[in-house]
């Protein structure tokens, strides 16, 4: 069962509603026909045909990728049920819709909004769940909990704007590197990275074409895991790295092919069949290992230390749409 | 408190994961090795590590110097082993061989003004500019990665350097 149900109805003190908080101080949502509610451990996730549980930290730390991201790249499964899929101008917001169980008790369920619609609502709901000390981008062991009743907020960590380079890191007009002026001190478990710069020695007039950064530096200051940030574009080719301690907080499902080059350290990604969830590989990767994950699988990774992962990205917005017509294979490349 | 040991590689020191297969085909995954890429190579080979339609991911081995070269957009290499010097020219003329994507070899010392040059170490990563000549060199076998669209130099070699069972 599916519905494209469009309305949105919020009832919270986002939209100006005067919705009581409930008796743990949390403000309840909707969207659509899905109903969100949090009490001191869980979010509790309702839909005409079904409910789920999950744990508020797990819930909390997905729903900051997926609003940061802007939805991303496919479908963010928080977990084995629940999730959003981008189209790109609207959004599916589903419950067992890539499940097999829930398919074939014909459980599951899905209503297509307007990204704006759904943002707003997830923004509102990350704000009033997100505690003061809790930050869901930072790993586990360097922030506060999640739990418990309603106390603060965190509004300025869980508004962070994703860093966007328009050519280059460190290029004139450009993002900055970081240091520790700017607010980011090198992580604890980056404390060996080296932080020297290239050596840059541009010409009088060439100061925007004779450039470069230090990668590994820039990341071992990243204050965040698993949020893929843009240093460089050619074109529609985008390196986005990352830092990963512990475990990605959402199920990433591909809509086309993406590539890892891991940088530092290990990480092991459990890939699963993008809409059943059959378990398909595991893959380990270590310092210079390059891995495709296919257009027609789902994803998460496990990082047991802070690591430096690069995320390549083709951002096409045609590159959907040829590969769910069949004119791009989901393979990355035949051979 | 713990003190963290990050590992890198290079070019002479690598692990290398793998795929472990439930219900799959590894060539699904492209498994390769940049660092073992290089350390095979001849100086200079372009040798795709990644490929998402038009773009690439190339492995470069550089050792020596290497001939001129002039992309047709941005480049960004990345060092991922040893270090590598970077020199520019601002091209006087755009070759008339000019391809749609990716860069091109240039015949000989290229016309135009000096525009500086990088040294770049493990880590660091180097704009190669749209309109410009550049050519890199090192004095001890040294690895780049290179962000760019294919081009008639780039060479494909996934049976080889790809996990295939």
């Amino acid at each position: 069962m599916s519905s494209d149900t469009g309305s949105v109805q919020v009832d919270t003190p986002a939209t100006g509603s005067l919705a009581e908080p409930n008796r743990h101080g949390y403000h309840r949502f909707s969207l659509g026909e899905f109903g969100f509610e949090r009490d001191e451990y869980f979010a509790h996730i309702t839909w005409p045909t079904g409910a789920h549980v999950m744990s508020v930290d797990s819930f909390l730390r997905a729903l900051q990728r997926d609003v940061a991201w802007n939805f991303f790249y496919g479908i963010v499964n928080f977990d084995g049920v629940f999730g959003t899929v981008n189209h790109y101008g609207t959004v599916d917001i589903f419950a067992g819709r890539y499940n097999d169980a829930y398919r074939k008790a014909e459980l599951d369920y899905l209503e297509n909004l307007e990204t704006d619609d759904i943002r707003g609502v997830f923004m509102a709901i990350l704000d009033d769940w997100t505690n003061e000390g809790f930050d869901p981008f930072a790993s586990p062991a360097e922030t506060g909990t999640a739990f418990g009743e309603k106390h603060g907020s965190n509004t300025a960590a869980v508004s962070r704007v994703r860093v966007e380079a328009k050519r280059m890191v460190g290029l004139p007009g450009d993002e900055k590197i970081r240091d520790d002026a700017g607010g980011h001190p090198v992580n604890r478990q980056f404390a060996d990275v080296a932080q020297d710069e290239p050596v840059v020695e541009a010409r009088p007039g060439y100061e925007d074409r004779v450039g470069g950064f230090n990668l590994a530096a820039y990341l071992s200051r990243s204050p965040v895991t698993w949020n893929p940030s843009i240093v460089s574009v050619c074109r529609d080719s985008l390196m986005c790295p990352t830092t990963e301690e512990y475990i990605l907080p959402i199920i990433h499902g591909n809509d086309r092919a993406e590539w890892f080059v891991l940088l530092s350290d290990e990480i092991v990604w459990e890939v699963e069949d993008r809409d059943s969830g059959a378990k398909r590989a595991t893959v380990t990767m270590k310092a210079g290992d390059v891995a495709a994950m296919p257009a027609d699988i789902r994803h998460q990774g496990y990082a047991p230390k802070r690591s430096m992962l690069l995320v390549w990205e083709n951002g096409s917005a045609d590159l959907p749409a040829l590969i769910s017509s069949g004119q791009v294979s989901a393979r990355p490349v035949e051979f | 408190m713990a003190e963290y040991e990050t590992r890198f590689g290079s070019i002479d020191d690598f692990e290398k994961g793998g795929v472990l297969l439930v219900d799959d085909d590894p060539r699904n995954y492209v498994f390769s090795n940049v660092y073992e890429v290089a350390s095979v190579s001849a100086p200079f080979e372009k040798v795709a590590v990644a490929k998402n339609q038009e773009y690439v991911l190339e492995a470069v081995r550089v050792e020596g110097v290497s001939p001129w070269r002039t992309p047709v957009h941005d480049e960004f290499a990345l060092v991922m082993s040893g270090e590598v010097v970077f020199e520019f020219v601002d091209l006087a003329e755009t070759p008339p061989e000019m391809p749609r994507q990716g860069s091109v070899e240039l015949k000989g010392q290229p016309a135009g003004p000096a525009m500086g040059r990088v040294t770049g170490r493990r880590g660091h990563m180097v704009l190669l500019a749209a309109g410009s000549a550049y050519r890199y060199q090192a004095g001890a076998p040294a690895a780049l990665l290179v962000q760019s669209m294919a081009s008639a130099d780039t060479r494909y070699r996934w049976p080889e350097i790809c996990q295939t069972r």
